[in-house]
Parts: C-alpha cells; structure tokens; sequence
C-alpha cells in the first residue's frame, strides 16, 4: 500500500513534525529547567555542579521568594474570581440582541487582543504618579485634596490593586466570550422550560442557567487561572515588582534573578515552583471538561 | 379545568405574519390538536398561548380570564416541548420536582407528588439517573411527568413524539390519549404528522399560513375538508383532483372502486379508468392510472383493499364508480367548498 | 424572540444597557485614553491642571510624526512582521496536517495525543525561557529574530493543532471517503477535499497565531538585546522610555496603533476560536 493511503503510516507522518517540534522546544528545555534547577549554573558561567536541591531550599528561606509567592497565590486568585463573577454578570447581559451588538463585542474584545505590553502601557499612564487621569478625576469630584492623591503604583497595597486591575482588564474579554459560547450553548427550550415551570429570575439563574455553564466557566477560569499564575508581563511594566519588591511574582521573581541576576539554576528553581499549581489546574481543567454536560 | 380561548390572535415577526387572525375555543377537557405542515403558525400559537412569545395584537383567555399580561408561570400551564428540555444537570426526580419546588410547596409534598407522577408513567426505577441516561421514550415519560406534576389547568405539547423513533411513537401515542382521558385536563397538542392528530385529537384544528382552515373532528376533518389544503393536506395519499365544468373534483383514493363492487341501489358516479401500473401490497393494491373520459393527462392512484379481487391488467380501462357524497366540490379560484353538482360529460 | 434567559421588561432592558455600558467603557478607556493622548502635545499633556478629556492647545501631529521618523518603531513593526509570517507558515506546515491526524487518524490514542498537546501549551515562558535562551545561544542566534522564528512555534504548534483539531472533527467524514471512491488518495483527500473545506479554519490558524507572535513578550525580551531587532510587544514599552522620561504622546500612538487594527481582524473570528475551544475542551 502506497503512503497515502495507509492510515496507520499517514496519521505518523502527518503528526511527527508537530511532536518533533514540540519534544525539542518544549519538552527538551522543560528537562533542562528541572535539570538547571539542580545545579549552580549561572550566566556566561560554565560551572555545572550538581547542588540537589539547594536552589529550592535557598529559595524557600529567600523572604523575597516568600513574598513573591503570596503574590503569585493572591493575584492569581483575586483577580480570577473577579473575572468569574463579572464575565458572568457580562455574558448574561450580552446576550440579549440589540443594535450594535458586534461593536459592543469588538470593545470589549480589544484588552485580550491587543499585546498584553502596550494595553498595560496604556494603564502605566492611567495610572501616572503625576497625570494620572484617576486622580485628576477624583480631584476635579473633590474625593481627594488638591495637595493629597494617591500614587496608585507606588505605593504596596495600591500598586497591588493597580495590577489586579489590569490582570482582570486583560482576562474578562476571554472569560465573557467562553461563557457566552457556553451559555448560548444552552438549548432555548430549556429556559423556556424553566420559565414554563414557574422559575422566577433567581431560581432561573441559580438552578437552571449557572449550573449549566458550571464546567465551561470553570475550564474559561483555570484557563486565566494558569496565565495569571505564570504571567509576568503585567507587572514587569507597571512597576518592576516594586515598589521594594512588594509586588514581584513568581514569573517576573525568576525572570530578575536569571536575566538580571544571572543565577540560571535559582531562577529555574523559582520557576518551577509554578509547576505543581500547574498540574493541578490541568488535571482540574480535564476533569471539568469530561464533566461538561451541556448536550 | 379550563378552556383556551384565542380571540383573534395575530403575531408578526418583522415582515412575516406566523400568526394571522386565530379564533379558537377548546371545549373542558378537550384533545384539541394543532395540525399543519412546518411554518405554518401552530407552534407560534402554542408558545403565545403558554406565554413565551407575545401577540401583537388579540386576547388570549384561559378559563375565561384574559392572560395576556401574565407571565408562563401565572397561567396554570404546563408545556412537553420537542427536546423535552429536561434539565440534563438535574436527576429524573428533581427535574419532576422543579414545578414544585418553583411554586413553593412543601418538600413533603413535593416528595409525594414526584413518586405518584413517576408511578404514573412508570418510571420510579429512574428517578435517580440523569436525563442524559436515559432513552428516548423514557425522557419523553420524565417529560410527561414534570408537565402533570403540578396539576395544571392545560396542558401544551409541542410535537413530544417526533423524537421517538416509529415503533415508539405508536405507543406513546396510545399512552399518551389513555393519560389524558384519564385526567381530564384540556390539552392542546401541536404536530404535522396527521395520523397523530386523527389518532390522538377530540378535535383537529388544520392550520396553513397563520389561519386556520377547518376546526372539527378528524372524521369531519377528513371525510369533509373545507378547502382544497385541507383536503391535500390530509390522507395518504392525499385527496386527488380533476377540473370538471369550472370546479375542482376531489375524490379519496380509497374511495373508487371497480363498479362490480357496489350493490345496484346506491347513488353512484362511474368513470372509465385506465391502470397504468398495479403495485401489490399486502393489504391493498395500489392502482396508477388515469380517468380515461373525464381527465385523461391527470394521474390518479386507486387504492384497492385486498379484499377485492377483481383482476386488473396495466393497459387496460375499466369501470369504476363512487359513492356520489364521495366526490367534493371546490372552487378553483379560492379553493373553498362548494355544493355538489353533477359531473359534465361523464362516461 | 426570547434568547437564552433575559431580563424581562423595561427595568431589565435598562439595567442590562447599563451593564453593557459600564463594561465597554472599563475595555476600551485605556484605548480611547491612548488615542486621546496621541494628539495632545506635551506641555498641554503635562500640566496636571489642565482637564486631561479636553485639548487645552490644538491637537497635533508632532507625536506621530517623531514615532515615525525619530524611533525604531517603523522598524520594530517590520521585524513583527517578518517574525509573524515565518511562524505563520511554519505554524500552518506543521499544525494542520497534525490537527487532522489527530482529529481522523489516530483513534482514541488521538483524543490522548490531542489533550496532551493542549497541556503543552500551558507550560509557561516563565519555566521554559532559562534553558531556551541556553539553546539559541548554542545556536548562536542570540539578538536574532531567527530565534524567535525558532522558538514561537513551540507555543503557535500546540495551540493550533488543537484548534484545527476541533475544526476537522466537525467535517463529515462521509466527504473524504467520497472524494477517496472518486480515485483521491487518502492524503490526496485531505488536500483537495478537505483543506479547501477548511479555508475559514485556516484563516484563523493564521490570525491566531499572528496575534500571539504580535503579544510575546519573555522571550523577545529574553533573547533579544540590542534595540534594532526587537518585536513591537517589547520594542516599545522598553525603548520609548528613555531613563525617567517618558514620550508619552509617542508611546500611546504606539500603543494604539498596534493594538487596534488587529483587533479588527480578530473580532471576525473570535466566534472561530470560541467554537474550536468549546468542541475542543467540551467533546475532547
């Protein structure tokens, strides 16, 4: 039998390149980063000795690890229960029609396609310690004193909120459409139904339409669970993990210390703490869509 | 117990008039089903009268209080829809409970009114699977029992058996007619397939382009269609015509049988047919062919029940005849009946 | 019509406008604010008493004008491209036939193979950019967009294999066994019957995958150093800042002008992707 047309064969030689690709670029330097994290490996160096797992150790007594950690966990999650709840109520009213509908969709769209680093751009001059326009607003409605404002990136707690904000900016565009692909999934006799056997809004809501878009909603979370987890974008430009380390996550944590600090083997261990979050939110990801019952 | 009433109902969407000036009355505890080829208004009908979709303009009455204004829920309705919609995250019991639990009652009587439903149909065995466990006609039964649960004053099914395959259909149409009659609750049914809405209906209402043609029982329905779409939308096959001296002569194809047949002291027509082709059965014979004299370039088909073993050769004319109240009158332009007359030039 | 479950009457219509109204205004502010700034000249946007919505001077065309002529910008946009094409193509070359494979070929090993690639693409820059960057330097592509072409697929692959995946299964398979008793192969089947079936899945692949090369970040940061090389996505936040100053009508111009436009072009096959990610994820 000729190539093409044996499917055993074909189905190899049409998948290998991928596979290929990906052991080689992936799973390769995924060995290598476990590899990295073992040893004392720095930048330009050549030293290659093997320290078990003192990098991890080093790490876990680093207080700046330790602080970058609770970030990690607190941003990730905040800012991904937010996305929940408020793609939620978004995707609920989204779907009503209405007359310009696909231009609503196009702005609420445009934080998730446009580069991550220039839509954060936008909000470093939103969030300007001098210009910002918050606090020009807040001003000009008398909320703050012409000499007192906040330095929304300045200072700790609110330069937290400012990179929550983004965060949530960025992922309730991906969040709404899943959800809205999920909800518009649900079969119109169903409400009907609903509607039919007495349901008033909340009883709807609650029994009928959240439980049916339960699995695809939480697949949409985990999914923004993961890059808000391993992401370092946002706050590389917003405020470098400052001001005083305050905000440094794990991703932006290990990027300072192996670019810049040019300690290969510490930044891989900082790094692969993410791992175990990781697996979790996969396993969690693949349980919920075998779970999914929308039919 | 209550009536449906439907004054002059009418519903445009957009441009397109589904529904287009309906008058109907159910009678207490009446079978009244809505038949008509697909795009023709009746689920538009059914769906005003449950209260998800809003008239443009007329009332619609449910034991005579007007419910325009009323949401699904006030309307003491319950509604089988094609899909069933069974909520596929629920068990069998919590969807037959969710009418209840929806109107407030007491989770002992809710529990005691699911069992009774689901003793009802048969199905107390599943009351813990989920929807999607379960074959069709066990959804269609779940679906059935969710709708009587609650004791409604009416009950609507949109087409519930166009998703069971044919066996099925049979019988859930007989249990379907032995429920009813045993509640007594007036229901209206919505479908396109007639042998169900003869088999099933106290009442046919046929419906095309928004209107309905004819209201009445399916003999009456059958035997003396009002128009012409009546008369072709019913039967199978359908009633046949052929012009004669300005009107349209339907006749059914059962109802033209060889002369010989008939004792000699009924009022008969009789015609010269020629068969064109003999197609055996079984239970009847199938004759192709034509009206030899009357409308020779119009193919009509015979249906011969077995019964009658008058041998018949393709190629061949013979003399066939009917009963004269067998042969219906229309005018052609509007296509309503009109009184009999005598057929022109007839062999 | 109903759809899906509404808020009823004019209380409802009112809050739902409201809700929509809200949200738009929190996606698009940053934009409309980049917009805003591009025409504002500098003293007019550094005066805090000046009512930053308003232009207190005339709008000017001096900020574009300096991101054209006086920055790399022109250029950085050029290497975006170059970069985005070749991951593209290559993107194309190895994701589809994969996607189809997977999707036909395979069997239930292909509904495993399949989940796994899409776990790949959830293994982060973060963990993979140290031993990346060990890699193109023993390459020897350091400062190189060739090391971006290379490595960009590593997440272009997974993610559009997946996605194509979910776009052949909803093709019936009653298509190729016909063009395969018509005398096709059953590669030949595949690329004459069923790719050109496939032009709209194609085309997001394309959009997809330009999008992502057009949002990478760590590693053209990574690997990337001296200012004539660089993507958009890092040539501007990292270059339009000189120390503490900040060329703000400039960068905000940036910012929009490489953000907008693709969004266009995205928003047309967003409903794509959400289908591909639902069939993929629901029925995978």
């Amino acid at each position: 039998m000729r190539l093409a047309d044996d499917e055993r064969a074909l189905s190899r030689v049409l998948l290998a390149p991928a596979v290929l690709y990906i052991a080689l670029l992936v799973g390769g330097p995924f060995v290598l980063a476990i590899i990295y994290s073992l040893t004392s490996i720095s930048l330009g160096g050549h030293s290659f000795n093997f320290v078990g797992l003192q990098n991890f150790q080093a790490a876990l007594r680093d207080p700046s690890f330790r602080r970058a950690l609770g970030n990690t966990v607190l941003f990730a999650f905040v800012s991904q229960i937010l996305v929940l709840v408020l793609a939620s109520v978004l995707a609920i009213a989204l779907q009503r029609e209405f007359r310009g509908k696909w231009l609503v969709r196009l702005l609420i769209l445009l934080p998730w396609v446009a580069p991550i680093s220039l839509g954060t751009i936008g909000w470093l001059w939103i969030f300007d310690s001098i210009y910002s326009v918050i606090n020009w607003t807040l001003r000009y409605l008398h909320i703050f004193g012409a000499t007192t404002w906040p330095i929304w990136l300045g200072q700790p707690k609110l330069a937290m909120v400012s990179i929550v904000t983004v965060q949530v900016w960025r992922t309730l565009p991906l969040a709404t459409v899943i959800l809205l692909g999920g909800l518009s999934g649900i079969p119109q006799d169903i409400h009907d139904a609903a509607e039919v056997d007495g349901a008033r809004f909340f009883r709807h809501m609650f029994q009928i339409t959240i439980p049916l878009v339960l699995p695809i909603s939480l697949v949409a979370t985990l999914f923004g669970f993961v890059f808000a987890f391993t992401d370092m974008i946002v706050v590389y430009v917003l405020t470098r993990g400052g001001p005083f380390d305050t905000t440094q996550v794990l991703a932006s944590l290990a990027f300072f210390k192996s670019v810049d600090g040019g300690d290969l083997g510490g930044g891989a261990a900082v790094a692969l703490f993410l791992l175990p979050v990781l697996a979790a939110a996969a396993v969690g990801m693949l349980h919920m869509a075998r779970r999914a019952e929308v039919t | 117990m209550a009536t449906v009433e439907t004054k002059n109902i009418r519903k445009v969407f957009q441009e397109h008039t589904a529904v287009d000036g309906v008058d109907l009355q159910t009678r207490e505890g009446e079978f009244l089903v809505l038949l008509g080829p697909s795009g023709c208004g009746k689920t538009t009908l059914l769906r005003m009268i449950a209260g998800l979709e809003r008239q443009t303009s007329g009332d619609i009455l449910i034991g005579g209080r007007v419910v325009n204004e009323m949401p699904p829920r006030e309307r003491k309705i319950a509604m089988v829809f094609q899909s069933y919609a069974l909520y596929p995250h629920m068990t069998v019991a919590k969807n037959i409970a969710f009418p209840l639990k929806a109107q407030g009652a007491e989770p002992k009587t809710i529990d005691a009114r699911v069992k009774t439903a689901a003793s009802m149909f048969g199905i107390e065995r599943l009351l813990q699977r989920k929807p999607r466990q379960l074959s069709g006609g066990e959804r269609q039964r779940v679906a059935l029992a969710r709708a009587m649960v609650r004791e409604p004053d009416v009950f609507l099914l949109d087409e519930p058996l166009s998703n069971l395959d044919a066996k099925l259909r049979h019988m859930a149409r007989d249990e379907l007619q032995q429920f009813q009659r045993r509640l007594k609750t007036t229901t209206v049914y919505v479908t396109h397939d007639q042998v169900e809405a003869m088999g099933l209906g106290d009442r046919i209402a046929v419906m095309s382009a928004g209107k309905v043609r004819q209201l009445g029982r399916p003999q009456e329905v059958y035997d003396d269609p009002a128009d012409t779409f009546v008369a072709g939308f019913l039967g199978s096959p359908p009633m046949q015509f052929f012009e004669n001296d300005g009107a349209l002569v339907g006749f059914r194809a059962e109802n033209l049988l060889p002369k010989a047949v008939y004792s000699s002291n009924e009022p008969l027509v009789s015609f010269w047919y020629r068969v064109t082709r003999v197609e055996d059965l079984g239970a009847d014979r199938l004759l192709y062919g034509s009206l030899r004299d009357l409308a020779p370039d119009t193919k009509m088909i015979v249906n011969l029940p077995s019964t009658i073993h008058v041998p018949l050769t393709p190629g061949e004319a013979y003399e066939f005849a009917c009963k004269v109240n067998d042969l219906k009158f229309f005018d052609p332009k509007t296509g309503l009946r009109i009184p009999s007359r005598p057929l022109r030039g007839k062999a | 019509m109903a759809t899906g479950q509404a808020l009823h009457g004019a209380g409802g219509k009112v809050a739902n406008f409201g809700i929509i109204a809200a949200f738009a205004a929190f996606a698009a502010f940053p934009f409309a604010w980049m917009l805003i700034t591009t025409f504002k000249r500098t003293g007019d946007l550094l005066d805090p008493n000046h009512n930053p919505f308003l232009y207190s001077q005339p709008p000017t065309l001096e900020n574009l004008r300096v991101l054209f002529n006086d920055t790399l910008f022109v250029r950085w946009a050029g290497n975006t491209m170059f970069i985005g094409v070749l991951v593209v193509l290559i993107t194309l070359l190895i994701a589809v036939p994969a996607g189809y494979s997977l999707a036909r070929l395979t069997g239930a090993i292909g509904e495993q193979l399949g989940v796994a690639m899409f776990l790949t693409y959830l293994v982060p820059p973060t963990i993979l950019f140290i031993p990346l960057s060990r890699v193109v330097s023993i390459l020897h592509l350091q400062d190189s967009p060739w090391a971006l072409v290379l490595v960009y697929p590593s997440f272009t692959i997974p993610f559009c294999t997946w996605l194509m995946m979910g776009f052949f299964k909803v093709i019936p398979k009653d298509v190729e066994e016909a063009a395969m008793i018509d005398g096709l192969s059953r590669f030949g089947a595949f690329v004459r019957v069923i790719l050109p079936m496939s032009i709209a899945g194609l085309l997001t692949v394309v959009i997809f995958t330009f999008t992502l090369v057009l949002q990478e970040f760590v590693y053209a940061l990574t690997f990337i150093s001296s200012a004539k090389n660089f993507t958009v996505s890092v040539g501007v936040p990292s270059f339009l800042v000189r120390g503490d100053v900040y060329f703000w009508g400039s960068l905000m111009a940036a910012c929009f002008i490489a953000s907008v436009p693709i969004a266009f072009l995205y928003n047309l096959f967003v409903d794509r992707f959400i289908a591909g990610f639902t069939v993929g994820a629901v029925k995978g």
